[in-house]
């Protein structure tokens, strides 16, 4: 039995010294920093940094009417988006959705609009800043990107007409579909009968 | 100008000196070797003869082909955004090669020069860092075959099936690879994320600089920075040079051509997780972060546009995978679901891969539908599209994983049973 145990011992002592298991460099045991890499400096960051959040949070100085969004989104948008935002196959239809129900489930032929789905206002502007045109994305200036932002939560009945929309405008506004949002509780399903 | 001393055999193939060949003496070695890479893909395909024992046949090559007896190819949709699907009728085993991975693209696939790529983590962290690809490489790495699903795979069949759809069409939105790469658990250590850190923003370097919030969770969990793919870097079409692996989670979360992760607090709530990817439920409610693949299977054949040409033994095979961890049972029914029988699985299932199943079936000649149901490791049953259309609605989107039928009529034609 002594000799037994002893070699049960042996054999966990090199296994502990091993040093190519993946606890060993990805737990508490291995090397915190491999100091490969360099830092990021401030530039870097910052021109790759151009996300926006749901509480402002990256969204950059300057202004838009949906007044001047107007014409924008005729001369950048509308060849694809339509000229009222009803959408063309491929490319969706961002504006005209109904109201008042969310009933998606039922049909999807339903439109999903911006007024209708989208549970954040700022998302518009982030999407727009780092996607659009298609074609040419990112070339909207920051004013612009707001206009064109304050044209789309205009014509869904989200935003006044003739008003400047800012980061803190932007912020403020409360998208009807928000609150419908639920989290996924599908985990503690055993699928089947009892899919959720 | 210059001659080249390096003589034209040793740079071109012998289908490309077939073809004609290029004049490569004003080329640098790196641009002949590309030229006579395109020229041989390009060139014909050396003759079939009525008894190949009779002449030498095709010389040595560069690069692989496929025999020209092999046609499975994928098949794209759309440009800029669009999709191309992988033609799982004609795979075997549980590997998807590399060029027949599906393609889920929203903005073109980048050319991206990797000595110029960095991946950049920054945010809520103690070291905000730059990493080249170079950088990357001298982590420690891990490897594991995983699938990728988009979220969307299966839409038509949920809303519009045909008896006409193959497997390719059905669920071709999905693949499975070894992928190899850098924990992302070993850099997030590295530049220090801070413990009120709960998400992390994934961006990749495309025209729509796509971008995905994820929990830090997932990160010191299973998610890999890869750069290989099946024994070599990552294709084009799959995020070269860098792609965030989440296993099990959404395609599209698997950020392609990453270059960075911003550490915050609260989600970012991209277009990418709110207009989209996020899936409408009964009582006027819709699914956010619905991450998880759940577990799915599809035979592969028999299908669409097979026929059974006699009664007796045929295989019946097909592949099923689980994004919450492993396969553990396949079941497959030859009578349209009024009996089960396990089937065999030919490989041991890794997590969140896939797994090739078989069931040898004797057709006694009647008319049946045959259908396989996937059970994982946490016990998760695949639900018939009935049980799934009643949890979720007729117009949802996204996580589409019910039971697949083929019905097989007597003659032997095979067509596609959505309704299980």
């Amino acid at each position: 039995m002594r000799r037994y145990i002893g070699a049960v011992l042996a054999l966990a002592a090199a296994s502990a010294c091993r040093i190519d298991s993946r606890d060993d460099y990805l737990g508490e045991k291995g090397p915190v920093h491999y100091g490969v890499g360099r830092p990021a400096s401030a530039a870097e960051i910052a021109a790759v940094d151009i996300d926006v959040s749901s509480n402002g949070a990256g969204l950059p100085a300057g202004s838009g009417t949906p007044e001047q969004g107007e014409a924008l989104y005729a001369a950048n948008c509308a060849s694809c988006h339509g000229a009222n935002g009803e959408g063309k196959p491929p490319y969706p239809q961002l504006l005209g959705g109904p109201k008042g129900n969310f009933n998606f489930d039922s049909d999807y032929k339903i439109p999903k609009t911006i007024g209708n789905y989208w549970p954040e206002a700022t998302t518009l502007f982030d999407y727009i800043r780092r996607a659009m045109p298609l074609m040419t994305p990112g070339s909207l200036t920051p004013d612009q990107t707001y206009a064109v932002t304050a044209y789309l939560l205009n014509r869904e009945g989200l935003f006044p007409a003739g008003q400047a929309l800012d980061a803190k405008a932007l912020v403020a506004i409360q998208m009807p579909a928000k609150p419908h949002f639920v989290k996924d509780d599908r985990r503690g399903s055993p699928g089947g009968d009892n899919v959720r | 100008m210059d001659q080249t001393p390096i003589s034209r055999r040793t740079l071109i193939t012998g289908a490309a000196v077939a073809a004609g060949g290029a004049i490569l003496s004003n080329l640098t070695p790196a641009e002949a070797q590309q030229t006579a890479a395109a020229q041989a893909t390009a060139a014909v395909p050396p003759a079939v003869l009525p008894d190949p024992t009779k002449a030498p046949g095709a010389p040595t090559s560069a690069v692989g082909t496929r025999s020209a007896f092999v046609t499975a190819v994928r098949t794209p949709t759309g440009e800029i955004t669009g999709t191309s699907f992988t033609p799982l009728q004609a795979l075997t085993g549980t590997i998807t090669p590399s060029d027949l991975h599906f393609e889920r693209i929203h903005a073109g696939i980048p050319a991206i020069d990797p000595d110029k790529h960095t991946l950049v983590i920054h945010g809520l962290v103690d070291r905000p860092m730059t990493f080249t690809l170079a950088d990357l490489k001298r982590f420690p790495s891990v490897t594991h075959p995983y699938f990728v699903e988009c979220a969307g795979n299966g839409r038509s069949a949920y809303r519009t099936p045909k008896p006409e759809m193959t497997p390719q069409q059905v669920d071709g939105m999905v693949a499975n690879s070894e992928w190899t790469g850098v924990p992302l658990s070993v850099l997030f250590r590295e530049v220090g994320v801070h413990k009120d850190a709960d998400w992390f923003l994934a961006e990749g370097g495309d025209a729509c600089l796509l971008a995905r919030s994820i929990p830090v969770s997932k990160g010191r969990d299973d998610a890999l920075i890869a750069y290989a793919q099946n024994g070599e870097p990552v294709r084009p079409s799959q995020g070269y040079p860098l792609r965030l692996i989440l296993p099990g989670y959404e395609g599209n979360t698997n950020v392609k051509w990453i270059r960075r992760i911003k550490l915050g607090a609260e989600p970012f709530m991209t277009r990418w997780e709110t207009a989209k990817y996020t899936d409408p439920l009964p009582g006027g409610k819709a699914r956010i972060f619905s991450f998880e693949m759940d577990a799915k299977s599809i035979i592969t054949s028999p299908a669409y546009p097979e026929r059974l040409t006699s009664k007796g033994w045929w295989p019946i095979t097909g592949l099923a995978w689980s994004g919450r961890g492993r396969i553990q049972r396949v079941d497959v029914s030859t009578d349209g679901g009024k009996h089960w029988i396990e089937a065999e699985l030919l490989t041991t299932p890794h997590s969140k891969a896939q797994v090739r199943f078989q069931h040898m079936w004797q057709w006694n000649g009647d008319e049946t539908l045959i259908m396989s149901r996937a059970v994982d490791d946490t016990g998760y049953v695949q639900p018939t599209m009935a049980q799934l259309k009643a949890a979720r609605g007729p117009g949802t989107d996204y996580h589409f994983n019910s039971i697949r039928a083929w019905r097989v009529a007597p003659d032997g034609a095979v067509t596609f049973e959505a309704n299980t």
